[in-house]
């Protein structure tokens, strides 16, 4: 509790005592009404202060000028009637006073407890200077820089470990409580936790551009872009305290008349008091707070389980996911690829590798990379010269003065060689030396542990279509998506057609169904683009995957992508249920108000009540971790 | 250009309309309050001056919720 809301309690608590004391001691007249307006003030002088200055000002529907009106309406009534009945005024003006704090303690106490979950920020970097340690601030630290992380520090910038052995926790990254081992030459990244030893790290970004930096920026602002709930209920407040405080001038006014045309008597007390409820009950704010409320603990929760969603946009979006589109590559296999056979050789095994291995070099596609670790020496850049990718099919260049091509069928169709087509499945890489048909290399990839159970999870959760895309070949792909579950699959696409794919998806489906794309953040930031939700994962330490997506996943495990589903859909049930039973409430309160059924008493109850629950059901969106 | 200021406001409505007022400041081209953040994130007209519409977007603030407060 900070001191603004420990003098409100302290002012409750006084204000509270002396209206239970003043209802056993029997005060009559005006000491009295002195000390029951005693009490009042204590509770309320700030909201009385508020509402003139609101009046000055031109405001007149604000909430401090309404409960003002209400109360000191209710007083007015107390004197006229000569009841002496003060309680009702003081004590809608405590409970609401009592709402208030509750809210306000609520609301820090989860922007406190969300935050400190996200609480990654590195505080210093140890640079040594003249042989001593120093702590400086990371965003002095420049590119290229020696820093040293001992056993228990975060790793504030991301680099690559010069010396040391040690095991890193990335839970507060990725959610995964399995540490990482680390050595000499490996990538770190900023945010984890060094465990066990102690490391050299030469730095490779700035501050600003690490890890950690991103992830921060990203999850604070995250709630900054409201979804149309939000939007639906800023409006709805717009209209609201208005439409309530013009029902309640006409609640005063208006049966009274009629009732006198009717030649009855008017009965301005009964219709007043009953308009003064009316003002209690049009404060907006517990409907207001419960929907950010709802979607920032959604996100903070989500972001503990190393899902990081860019706004509450997306949040909304992701709930009403009804089609799932894979890329292979990476999401639901391994994309570890390795070199199984190489079958129909006119010349030595290891020099087709070779000249494969050589011809792929500069490529950082998978497939390369295999091809690069099946040769297991060192490359030699001198050798290779004319490269010429052709996109999506393969590679052409000189090695070694031979003109070398590799890639699919399709690539010696274009070159007219006639390949020899393979039976097993996998990758096929067809070599051509000097136009020369020479043999293929089969290359297959493994699927994730996780991800056949991940497919069956979406269709609990109401995935209606699975659909995978990919640029291997068929075989593969039907392989694939048969050991899965995956419903459709379109296979050997060129990037430029995975794009064109999903459209084609978007367009055949209802608006109200919403396609999300999963992808591996490698080529394929253009779809993460155009899907309605673009999910990358195993994005730690790629910035442009974190950037072209709506929704990060720090690690590869496709199971996250089914949580992050639940996540959205619990929290946007949450933010439902706050707008429904708050607005059924009040708008109930409204009507037994009117027909005066519902006293004062009730309606600061409903208020605030209302408020409270709808609060404490907003918090629930933090915990997803059973999900 | 976009530039996020610190704030503090009470209640969620209040955030609201800080934002409402915000908007219409001249020179603001669009501005989200971030209740749960206690941000303000201010997009800028081409060509205005910062410093002299932030004045204007905290006093708009101000005759709309007293009790809030921009940190330019």
């Amino acid at each position: 509790m900070n001191r603004k809301q420990r003098i409100m309690l302290i002012r409750i608590l006084i204000s509270a005592a002396m209206v239970i004391a003043l209802s056993f001691i029997p005060v009559t007249g005006l000491p009295r009404f002195v000390l029951y307006m005693l009490s009042y003030l204590i509770v309320g002088y700030d909201i009385l202060r508020k509402a003139i200055k609101g009046i000055i000002r031109g405001q007149v529907f604000d909430e401090c000028f309404l409960m003002a009106t209400a109360t000191v309406g209710a007083i007015a009534l107390a004197i006229y009637e000569r009841s002496g009945d003060y309680t009702e005024a003081v004590a809608v003006m405590l409970f609401y006073q009592i709402g208030e704090l509750f809210q306000s303690y609520a609301v820090g106490k989860s922007r406190k407890n969300i935050t400190e979950l996200m609480d990654i920020r590195p505080d210093y970097a140890n640079v040594e200077v003249n042989g001593t340690l120093e702590k400086v601030d990371p965003d002095d630290v420049g590119i290229g820089t020696i820093i040293i992380v001992q056993p228990g520090e975060k790793v504030p910038i991301d680099g690559v470990v010069i010396e040391g052995d040690s095991s890193l926790n990335t839970s507060a990254l990725t959610g995964e409580s399995l540490p990482r081992e680390i050595h000499q030459g490996d990538e770190i990244i900023s945010g984890s936790i060094n465990m066990t030893g102690l490391l050299k790290v030469r730095t490779t970004k700035e501050f600003g551009d690490s890890t950690v930096s991103k992830i921060l920026d990203l999850v604070e602002n995250a709630s900054s872009r409201k979804s149309k709930s939000e939007d639906f209920i800023s409006k709805f407040a717009r209209i609201y305290t208005p439409a309530v405080c013009l029902s309640a001038l006409a609640l005063a006014i208006l049966p009274p008349v009629v009732s006198m045309i009717m030649g009855g008597s008017a009965g301005w007390e009964v219709w007043i008091y009953r308009a003064l409820t009316f003002l209690v009950i049009s404060c907006p704010c517990a409907l207001v707070i419960s929907i950010p409320l709802s979607f920032f603990a959604g996100i903070g929760g989500a972001s503990n389980a190393g899902i990081l969603i860019k706004g509450s946009n997306y949040l909304e979006t992701l709930s009403k996911t009804k089609i799932v589109v894979f890329d292979k590559t990476g999401t639901l296999t391994q994309g570890v690829f390795e070199v199984n056979a190489i079958h129909h050789g006119t010349i030595d095994d290891e020099r087709i590798i070779e000249y494969a291995a050589l011809a792929e070099s500069a490529s950082s596609h998978p497939i390369s990379r295999s091809l690069q670790k099946a040769y297991g020496k060192a490359i030699d850049r001198s050798r290779v010269s004319h490269i010429e990718e052709i996109s999506g099919n393969g590679v052409k260049a000189i090695v070694d003065g031979h003109e070398i091509a590799c890639g699919n069928d399709k690539l010696m169709h274009l070159l007219g060689i006639e390949p020899i087509m393979c039976h097993s499945i996998g990758t096929i890489i067809h070599v051509a030396i000097d136009g020369i048909y020479s043999g293929h290399i089969v290359i297959s990839d493994v699927v994730k542990p996780h991800s056949a159970e991940a497919i069956q999870s979406l269709r609990k959760i109401g995935i209606r279509k699975a659909v995978m895309l990919t640029g291997d070949a068929k075989k593969v792909a039907e392989s694939v998506a048969e050991k899965l579950g995956i419903d459709t699959v379109y296979s050997e696409l060129l990037p430029a057609d995975k794009v064109d794919k999903v459209e084609e998806l978007i367009a055949s489906k209802s608006d109200d169904e919403k396609l999300v794309f999963v992808g591996d953040g490698i080529n394929d930031a253009p779809v993460l683009g155009r899907a309605d939700i673009g999910i990358a994962m195993g994005a730690m330490g790629s910035d442009a995957a974190i950037e072209a997506a709506d929704v990060v996943l720090m690690d590869d495990d496709p199971l996250k992508i089914p949580k992050a589903i639940k996540i959205s859909q619990k929290c946007l049930r949450i933010v439902y249920e706050n707008i429904v039973f708050a607005i059924g409430v009040k708008l109930i309160c409204l009507a037994l108000g009117a027909l005066g059924i519902a006293n004062m008493w009730l309606a600061i109850f409903a208020d605030v009540g209302v408020m409270i629950i709808a609060v404490l059901n907003a918090i629930r969106a933090l915990y997803v971790k059973s999900l | 250009m976009k530039k996020t200021y610190g704030i503090e406001v009470d209640c969620a409505n209040c955030a609201n309309k800080m934002e409402n007022a915000a908007r219409k400041t001249e020179g603001v081209k669009d501005c989200t309050v971030n209740f749960m953040m206690q941000k303000m994130i201010v997009e800028f007209q081409e060509g205005a001056d910062r410093n002299s519409v932030m004045e204007n977007v905290r006093n708009n603030c101000k005759r709309v919720e007293s009790d809030c407060e921009v940190f330019i």
